[in-house]
């Protein structure tokens, strides 16, 4: 899957958890940037992104994302 | 992935959606608020956001108080004036297996290992009388899952020191505290994380992360199954099941099929899971869930379905049988006025799609879960909804089926009398009209708690209160049963009064529908303005709140003879009625023993 499809995914998944249809990402999004994106929200995200994509990931895996850019290549890379 | 709030529903679009699906059911009206205490032994945010769902999507908003992490016990014991001052109708203990203080270790004696379970049950108990006595309000527990690991293999479940063990013991003492306190109601999360998977249940991740308890998949079920115990609590469980018949009941066709070749029985195995499936409604009806068959059918034909030898439902069992060719959501309005129910208390299932959604989008107000069309699911998708989700049984949820049908009697009865009062005088009633006693509350309660059209204030009580109340001599509190010669219609009536002053205000009067038109509520009356009399009171306040479904009250205090002292500009109203001159007794139909 390409990281545009990835992305778009994604954007749904934000979209539809955070319930704002504005939201727009990009690779550096964080959650600085998008108000509703708290702690408990993110635990909503990974869940609906690991159903999405039929993918777990790892404990350190979270830890590490840094930006929504990591997110998609975690994504892609668990997808290959 | 479809918004459906019925089991089975999708817990990963719920989850998933929940701020869009809360935005859009908060739109609707009338609901009923609740205030909501959760205390937490894990996180308990999305247990919170999908209660709030279930609750709403059932008619209750409701209000929440959350502990913070982990501080359960803190919360319940010590004085806590935050949750004294949110006042909760209802307190949930979210506590899971990662809350046992310690686990036994194999080197401890047998005495020892009872002791730490002496020790647990000891911080439990504690709990809930802090609760009890801080609060009075219902307490909802969870009981334990089994645990993760077990040290022992399978001896883990036998042996003294296994943790398997150790968690069935706690449990089944959970189990006797819940049967012996009065408002300790078991959130029975062994049996739910069994059903979903205990691989599943315990997805470590959650825990080690988010410290969730369980797997965040498992919540939507887990908060499901509270909201029924919930809704069972506060009155809202539904009453009445009605089935279609042809390939919801029996294989088959009736008309066109014949009697000898519907498939119900032994023969094959589509034949079986129709026996097992009417077994299961036949279980149902037995705990006190009124029945009614719903069918497109001649109705000779539909009646000869239960003639069958193989079927264990039979036309006894139905408080109303229609079949004919109408469209199904008008039979099923006439069949809750018929049975004396609102429409919001009945559960409808038929095998066809079609007839689902005329009913779903006719009658909004009527459940109607997606069964499927392959009778080997019907019993899961039925008993996993808890539409029909108790918080006791009591004698009369046992007869209930009986007093629907004396009804059917003493209506046939009814034609043959001119005047009305003729066929009350003729029913031979006897009332019982007492102050409430520990041997009623429970039925007393659970009358409070669902009776909504003669129900005078809508004012609902724990059973603590009523306790409480009872004892005091500040108030009267008289629970009414009524028999007559078609048979017992037990404990079908409550009034509540406060004495104040001079005045006695009727804080709650409401009476089982199953008794209206039988002069009961003049007896009632009768009965309170007599010991109103004793006690030297001079006038009694009534008052009228106005909900959703007790119209049929509005005017009763009129009736009674009170003078209306008050309306509100809500379309409630205040009422008095001065008893310091002599009173005459309103009731001269029923008898009412000393």
């Amino acid at each position: 899957m390409n990281i545009e499809e990835i992305k778009n995914r994604l954007t749904d998944i934000f979209r539809d958890v955070l319930d704002r249809d504005s939201i727009v990402l990009s690779q550096e999004t964080t959650a600085v940037d998008i108000e509703e994106w708290d702690s408990l929200a993110h635990i909503s995200l990974i869940v609906a992104i690991e159903k999405e994509f039929k993918i777990t990931f790892k404990l350190i895996e979270i830890e590490q994302l840094a930006n929504v850019g990591d997110m998609f290549y975690l994504i892609q890379q668990k997808l290959h | 992935m479809t918004e459906k709030f019925d089991y089975p529903f999708d817990p990963n679009y719920l989850l998933r959606k929940k701020k869009s699906i809360r935005r859009k059911l908060i739109e609707k009206n009338n609901f009923l608020e609740k205030r909501i205490a959760i205390l937490g032994g894990s996180t308990t945010a999305e247990v919170k956001d999908m209660l709030e769902i279930f609750l709403l999507n059932g008619g209750i908003k409701a209000i929440f108080y959350e502990s913070e992490y982990n501080r359960y016990y803190e919360d319940a014991v010590f004085a806590n004036a935050k949750l004294k001052e949110f006042a909760p109708d209802i307190i949930y203990l979210h506590t899971s297996g990662v809350n046992i203080s310690r686990y036994p270790s194999f080197s401890e004696s047998a005495e020892e290992v009872e002791n730490l379970i002496l020790v647990e049950m000891e911080r439990f108990s504690n709990i809930w009388d802090c609760i009890s006595a801080e609060y009075s309000c219902p307490i909802i527990q969870n009981n334990f899952e089994l645990p993760y690991y077990r040290g022992l293999g399978s001896l883990d479940n036998y042996h003294i020191n296994g943790r398997t063990r150790f968690i069935s013991e706690l449990n089944s003492r959970f189990s006797a505290q819940a049967r012996q306190r009065q408002n300790m109601y078991i959130n029975d999360i062994n049996y739910l994380s069994a059903w979903f998977g205990l691989e599943r249940w315990y997805e470590k991740i959650f825990w080690y992360s988010y410290k969730y308890a369980m797997n965040v998949e498992a919540i939507p079920f887990l908060s499901h199954g509270i909201a029924s115990i919930m809704n069972a609590i506060f009155g809202q469980s539904k009453k009445c099941l009605v089935l279609d018949l042809d390939n919801t009941l029996w294989g088959g066709v009736i008309g066109d099929d014949g009697l000898n070749n519907i498939r119900i029985g032994k023969e094959n195995p589509e034949a079986e899971a129709y026996c097992e499936f009417q077994q299961y409604v036949k279980n149902l009806k037995d705990r006190g869930v009124i029945l009614a068959v719903c069918s497109k059918n001649d109705e000779k034909n539909a009646r000869e379905g239960f003639a069958h030898p193989d079927s264990i439902l039979c036309i006894d069992d139905f408080s109303d049988f229609c079949a004919n060719w109408d469209p199904k959501y008008e039979n099923i309005r006439n069949s809750a006025k018929k049975i004396n129910i609102g429409l919001d208390s009945i559960v409808f299932v038929d095998d066809n799609p079609a007839e689902r959604d005329a009913v779903r989008s006719q009658e909004p107000q009527v459940a109607v879960p997606e069964l499927g069309n392959n009778v080997s699911k019907y019993i899961n998708i039925l008993d996993k909804s808890g539409f029909f989700e108790a918080i006791s049984l009591s004698s009369d949820d046992l007869l209930r089926n009986d007093f629907y049908q004396n009804n059917v009697s003493r209506d046939a009865a009814k034609s043959r009398y001119e005047n009305h009062d003729d066929f009350l005088y003729s029913l031979k009633m006897v009332a019982e009209i007492k102050q409430i006693t520990p041997i009623y509350l429970n039925r007393a309660t659970q009358l409070i708690n669902k009776t909504n059209q003669f129900n005078l204030t809508g004012r609902r009580y724990a059973a603590t209160e009523v306790d409480l109340i009872s004892k005091s001599p500040n108030y009267i509190a008289l629970y009414g049963r009524l028999q007559d010669k078609f048979g017992d219609n037990g404990l079908v009536s409550i009034m509540i009064a406060a004495i104040r002053g001079d005045d006695l205000h009727i804080d709650a009067w409401l009476m089982s529908c199953r008794v209206l038109g039988r002069n009961m509520e003049y007896a009632m009356f009768d009965r309170l303005v007599m010991q109103a009399t004793e006690v030297g009171l001079k006038s009694i306040i009534g008052h009228y709140y106005k909900t959703e479904k007790n119209n049929i009250v509005s005017n009763l205090f009129r009736k009674m003879g009170f003078q209306c002292v008050v309306v509100g500009g809500l379309p409630s109203s205040c009422w008095r009625l001065d008893i310091s001159e002599a009173y005459t007794c309103k009731n001269n139909l029923i008898e009412v023993i000393k």
